[in-house]
């Protein structure tokens, strides 16, 4: 393995699992928004 | 840069896998805003005083250049790495915003069309290709549900701008300096959205694979190799091109549908004691939207279960028989019509979800991005004749006469027949000639020997 084959050192480290919940939470907010807009918008149908 | 180097991204030990679907939805969540483009229109229209065409072209050249992008990138994507292809996307879908942005504010038309289309749509193909591969090598155990969630995203993607660029719009004006703004803050927020995927993406190293899992179990399956054939091979082979029907019909059934579906259920049952107002029509919108997002995860994950030709079939004949449901019951339920629209919108985001996984079986992983982007080419052919097909037997109906769903049974009889081509494409799927395979060497890069030390912890998997 050359240098620049190896991987750099600091995605070596464990990851925490604060990571993995900003990570998760990063995404779900925004797309929970999304979907609570959208059960609005649903319930016309059946008005 | 090194920092976007594909030798960079190899995952060390401690790196988990289960961060890699957030890293694919930051990109897929983000430039599914396209689908929400509709939002800009009326604004743009009124502001710039163009016409609801001219309003539509720079989202029609976005889709364009997506379909091409991805095509074209999909091996300099599969050569530079995720990093490097999720930095390209982010830097050109913001860009797009930012020069459309600057479009709007100095009232100039083609500057919107050239930025949001034509720099904006490199984003969108190049992100809509970006984590496929890379999703499948983490999750070879489960390739269907993790291109699923990712490409559910993309379908996500407008649920999330449009009630967002509908409330900056009303903060900030609909005028030119308004969605000027808004464009603004659009390609900036995004941008900051998006970096999340270019941080955090990884590829597994050489030969790992998921505790407990090898790639023989596979292998027992019917049409799953674990050889790999390149692009250039892959477009060569009959199973590309029947994949391509496959995805074509199956999309241009559902999109025919989609790109309607205001218009058409409130002409379905105008004509009944319960007509379906305008308001009512966009809540049938919202959740065709919810079906096409939902089947993306829920089909494409069910795939793995039950294999990729099966579930092709159900979206295929099943689809079939909806319309022909919808066709022989006509107007006589509203809660029959809305539930087989719904199910044929699940298929239709489903046949996106499952493709890159059926690729993956038949073509191995090797190159397996730069397939799905050629593929893609598909989802353009069938972008312009679905909505062709369905709006113009309409008008010609209309004209005739016709009313209720008159109006539709014709094109919904063309979907059907359609749908059969696609099944029988489907039907004609058979394993790739092996003279198609790469040599040896290129095979262990993603299926390695059974003594191949595993990096990461089996608690992490």
């Amino acid at each position: 393995m050359t240098d620049a084959d190896s991987p750099s050192p600091d995605v070596a480290k464990a990851v925490s699992p604060a990571v993995m919940v900003v990570a998760w939470l990063w995404v779900a907010v925004p797309f929970l928004y999304g979907l609570y807009q959208l059960a609005e918008k649903s319930s016309k149908l059946f008005e | 840069m090194g920092f976007l180097d594909r030798s960079r991204i190899i995952a060390g030990a401690g790196w988990n896998r289960w961060l890699i679907p957030p890293a694919a939805l930051a990109i897929h969540f983000s430039i599914g805003q396209a689908y929400a483009w509709s939002v800009f229109k009326i604004p743009l229209e009124d502001s710039l005083d163009i016409s609801g065409t001219a309003s539509a072209l720079p989202f029609q050249i976005g889709i364009l250049v997506l379909g091409l992008s991805a095509a074209f990138g999909g091996t300099l994507v599969e050569r530079k790495g995720p990093r490097w292809a999720m930095f390209v996307s982010l830097v050109a879908f913001s860009t797009g915003f930012l020069v459309a942005a600057l479009g709007v504010a100095t009232r100039n038309y083609w500057l919107v069309v050239l930025g949001y289309g034509g720099i904006g749509g490199v984003g969108l193909g190049i992100g809509y290709i970006a984590p496929v591969s890379t999703l499948m090598k983490w999750f070879p155990d489960r390739p269907g549900m993790a291109t699923g969630t990712a490409i559910m995203g993309f379908g996500g993607g407008a649920l999330i701008a449009s009630p967002w660029s509908t409330e900056m719009l009303g903060a900030f004006g609909s005028d030119t300096s308004g969605i000027a703004k808004t464009f603004l803050v659009h390609g900036l927020a995004y941008a900051a959205f998006m970096s999340l995927g270019v941080v955090l993406v990884r590829v597994p190293p050489e030969g790992w694979r998921p505790a407990g899992w090898t790639p023989s179990d596979d292998a027992a399956k019917p049409l799953v190799t674990t050889a790999n054939v390149s692009a250039k091979n892959a477009v060569r082979t009959p199973q590309f091109w029947l994949l391509w029907i496959v995805l074509c019909m199956n999309v241009t059934a559902g999109i025919g549908i989609l790109e309607k579906a205001a218009p058409m259920i409130q002409d379905f049952f105008q004509d009944t004691d319960s007509p379906v107002s305008a308001s009512a029509a966009t809540g049938f919108v919202a959740l065709l939207s919810l079906a096409n997002m939902a089947g993306r995860f829920v089909w494409s994950s069910v795939s793995d279960l039950v294999g990729r030709k099966n579930i092709y079939r159900l979206y295929l004949g099943a689809g079939a028989l909806l319309y022909l449901t919808i066709m022989l019951e006509k107007d006589s339920s509203t809660a029959l019509f809305v539930a087989s629209t719904m199910v044929i919108l699940s298929f239709y985001g489903g046949g996106f979800a499952t493709v890159p996984a059926y690729l993956k079986d038949l073509f191995g992983t090797y190159q397996v991005g730069a397939i799905h982007g050629r593929l893609l080419t598909a989802w353009s052919v069938a972008g312009v004749a679905g909505p062709l097909i369905v709006d113009s037997i309409a008008d010609s109906a209309h004209e005739s006469g016709d009313t209720g769903p008159a109006l539709y049974t014709f094109s919904f009889t063309l979907m059907m027949g359609l749908l059969v081509i696609g099944f029988i494409a489907n039907e004609l799927v058979r394993p790739v000639n092996p003279k198609f395979h790469e040599p040896e060497p290129v095979q262990a890069e993603s299926a390695s020997p059974a003594d191949t030390p595993d990096p990461l912890p089996a608690e992490r998997r």
